[in-house]
């Protein structure tokens, strides 16, 4: 037959047709329902330990697992349980972050199961052990982005990600919540986790929850993963989210979030079509309260809005003041329940977020943002890591990301905490490079980056307390003192990168001090 | 006219440092340094070294520092007075006053103070505050009882276990004790603060408290958190048509000097006195607002 003739299909160029011909005995015609392959054809199994087996995972591979339960999360803990009892060894672990739940990573370590330690952020009792020289080989830290970025570029290469997930179906599409039938864990987006699907070797779902396929819409889709492992519980539902965020009532925080709405409004920002992103820590999030008196007596529409999102950015779209929220993570269950009813409410992924090379990224769309801080020094450098004993408590999350990509970012942090200054010489830990900061808000004064010489020129005759970083310091330094340096070793326990992967700046283990009488 | 705006007097506990040492960050207009009912018995030493060290070392700004001290008649008082005499605070505000003689010890107290420290006698000035059925009778006597009083403040919590009744949301229980205060305070040019509102989550009746006093006349009130300092500064703000009015008038007069004329009219009608000092003290509320 001349039309079957392999040889009659013409060659162009170096490219020529190697498949064989067609032979029906390679056509499978599946006769069985929909839900008849939901109970015999799904990805789903019944046990963590069957996953892994099936998964290939082997000693040295990289796992992975996502923050979006934070406290309240049972997944990294249950599956860590299980790999060690495996008896697998010498693993890298790179989360999206860690918390202070997950404590138990620290037998795993002293036990060899992982040896390797990835992560937006530590806290607890993890993190000080760490910063007591708990690993061999320091943790990298990297933004949000940065991860998003060093997994696309095979910096990390994961081969095994472990995601937890409020709904699955039996073939993988998973969600923070579900149209159908919540199963009282909520967890709204799933941003970090999306990238982590998307670029694993091997995809593994944790669901308490199997609904009924199509689980639509769906945070991960069926196409990336490969089980779904249907266990008792996730995580605590009070751990992973509490019923809505409140604006703080503490004095202080409202008087710098009332100054930073004024900075915003004096830059020249507070367009129609404006665009920002503000944290839920208290003064981050309670600028967005003078903002919106801003907004609705000028007449403002935000395009969109950014980030964690709360149910106080929810309540600002319902009231017609933003059009679109961007949900990278969800921070409360009004926020979860608008990303679950509401369109314009859209949950977007880390690398969608915040990746540093990618001009669509969404991080390079915002105006401005709003940043909290433990220090900053008179280089406008920011630390969000490391506490004033030198310890890890924090994480960079978007910190880089969003102060790199928005044309105005605004760091918001009180000039003393109790007995200690955020306003230093030189930061503990250098995460943000202060080249990318804007702008200090303290309750006690406004510093502009002199690099800024357009917001200098605009802020100048405004009603604004305008002062200077080095003025800043001083004050603090009148107000409590200097504190006693710092004591590390030589010994590095973790390494901090920007957002391009680059070492912006290294944790030392901090010296046991032994008080003397 | 006193040439100092008492709208919002902040308590910041004298034991708190925390408080204490940026307490100035905050729009009030004067902070007042709780050495009395807000700290306990053992800790009232602590508590003046504190503020004393505060009040030597810390930048309070323009802010009028005021501190309320213990009964002048006891140990811990007559060292309130001398510490905080020797920090020159502005103000000493004296609790539960009750007559005349009450303020005459205080101000014997201040002045042994002041001679002791080289400070020129009358420099510390003085507040009483009124928390009794007997200190409301004698608020008259009390109002006059010193050159150093600028103020007389009333503290209601005291002052209604003393009525055998307690506060209610229409303050109807403080009627006389605010109009009497009022009326001592203007007979000896004072100025009349009223008592703090403790809800801190009712708003709403926050705010109907300070519209009421407002309207008696008080000059401000005692407060209890910085969160307190935005409602009544912006009912104490006069309305654009009141300061443009203020404006006019404050014109008319320019316009009358000028002329050399005794007379002040405004659009054909006769400017008094009375009418020249409500448009100064206009004047002078929307400017510490910062409208005008």
């Amino acid at each position: 037959m001349k039309n079957r003739d392999l040889k009659n299909i013409p060659s162009f160029g170096n490219l020529s047709n190697s498949h064989p011909l067609f032979t029906s005995e390679k056509v499978y015609k599946d006769r069985k329902s929909c839900i008849e392959r939901e109970e015999y054809e799904s990805k789903v199994l019944y046990s963590i330990e069957d996953a892994i087996k099936k998964s290939n995972l082997k000693d040295g591979m990289t796992i992975s697992f996502h923050h979006h339960f934070r406290d309240g999360d049972y997944v990294l803990n249950n599956v860590m349980k299980v790999i060690s009892e495996m008896g697998f060894k010498n693993l890298t672990l790179a989360s999206s972050s860690l918390m202070a739940v997950h404590s138990s990573l620290i037998e795993h370590v002293k036990n060899g199961v992982i040896t390797r330690i990835e992560t937006s952020g530590m806290r607890g009792d993890l993190a000080q052990a760490v910063s007591k020289g708990l690993v061999d080989i320091p943790v990298v830290f990297r933004s949000h982005g940065g991860r998003a970025y060093a997994i696309k570029n095979g910096d990390i290469k994961i081969d095994v990600a472990f995601l937890g997930a409020p709904s699955c179906d039996s073939f993988g599409n998973a969600n923070g919540y579900s149209r159908d039938h919540d199963n009282g864990v909520i967890c709204g987006a799933l941003g970090y986790a999306k990238t982590d699907a998307q670029y694993a070797s091997t995809v593994i779902i944790l669901t308490d929850n199997l609904v009924p396929f199509p689980n639509l819409p769906a945070g991960i889709y069926q196409s990336d993963v490969d089980y779904v492992v249907k266990v008792d519980s996730i995580g605590d539902p009070k751990g992973i989210m509490s019923g809505a965020t409140r604006f703080t009532k503490n004095p202080k925080d409202l008087l710098i979030a009332e100054t930073a709405a004024e900075v915003i409004e004096a830059s020249g920002v507070l367009k129609n079509g404006l665009s920002f992103q503000m944290g839920s820590g208290g003064a981050s999030l309670a600028t967005a309260r003078f903002l919106k008196d801003k907004m609705l007596k000028k007449d403002i529409k935000a395009n969109f809005v950014l980030g964690g999102i709360t149910g106080v950015m929810v309540k600002l779209h319902e009231e017609g003041l933003i059009k679109k929220l961007l949900d990278v993570q969800s921070f409360d269950l009004e926020a979860a329940m608008s990303l679950k009813n509401n369109r314009f409410h859209q949950q977007v992924s880390a690398y969608y977020y915040a990746s540093p090379n990618n001009p669509g990224s969404a991080v390079n769309q915002l105006d401005v943002v709003i940043l909290s801080a433990f220090e900053v020094d008179v280089d406008f450098n920011v630390n969000v890591l490391t506490g004033s004993d030198g310890t890890i408590r924090g994480a960079i999350g978007g910190h880089q990301d969003t102060a790199a990509g928005s044309s105005l970012s605004i760091i918001v942090c009180p000039l003393t905490r109790g007995r200690i200054a955020s306003i230093v010489d030189r930061v503990n830990t250098i995460v943000t490079p202060g080249k990318s900061v804007d702008i200090v808000v303290t309750d006690q004064g406004v510093a502009v980056n002199p690099n800024r010489t357009d917001l200098l020129e605009k802020l100048k005759d405004s009603n604004i307390n305008l002062t200077t970083i080095e003025k800043l310091r001083d004050k603090a330094i009148n107000l409590v003192g200097k504190g006693k340096a710092i004591e590390y070793t030589d010994k590095v326990v973790g390494i901090v990168t920007y957002r391009d992967g680059s070492v912006i700046d290294l944790i030392y283990q901090v010296k046991d001090v032994v008080e003397e009488d | 006219m006193n040439d100092r705006l008492r709208r919002t007097m902040m308590f910041v506990p004298g034991n708190n440092p925390g408080m204490v040492k940026d307490a100035y960050i905050y729009k009030c207009d004067s902070i007042m340094f709780d050495l009395e009912d807000s700290v306990s018995l053992e800790e009232k030493d602590a508590a003046r070294y504190l503020v004393y060290n505060s009040l030597r070392s810390i930048d309070y700004g323009d802010k009028e520092l005021v501190v309320r001290i213990n009964d002048p008649r006891t140990e811990t008082g007559k060292m309130d007075i001398k510490a905080m005499v020797a920090s020159k605070i502005d103000v000493i505000r004296l609790p539960k006053t009750e007559s005349v003689e009450d303020i005459i010890i205080c101000e014997n107290e201040i002045e042994k103070a002041e001679e002791e420290f080289g400070i020129e006698i009358g420099t510390i000035k003085m507040m009483a505050a009124i928390e009794s059925a007997i200190g409301v009778l004698n608020a008259r006597d009390i109002a006059f009882a010193s050159n150093r009083l600028v103020a007389i403040a009333l503290g209601a919590e005291d002052y209604v276990t003393d009525l055998k009744t307690k506060r209610y949301s229409d303050g109807v229980e403080l009627m006389f004790a605010r109009s009497m205060l009022l009326h001592a305070a203007r007979a000896a040019k004072l100025d009349a603060l009223d008592t703090v509102y403790s809800d801190l989550n009712n708003e709403e009746g926050f705010i109907n408290e300070v519209k009421l006093i407002k309207k008696l006349g008080f000059d401000g009130k005692s407060i209890i958190n910085p969160r307190q300092i935005d409602p009544i500064v912006k009912i104490f703000t006069p309305s654009e048509e009141e300061i443009e009015k203020a404006l006019e008038i404050m014109d008319a007069i320019e316009e009358a000097h000028k002329k050399k004329s005794g007379v002040i009219s405004l659009n054909g009608k006769m400017i008094d006195r009375p009418i020249v000092l409500r448009a100064e003290r206009t004047i002078q509320l929307a400017k510490a607002a910062r409208v005008l």
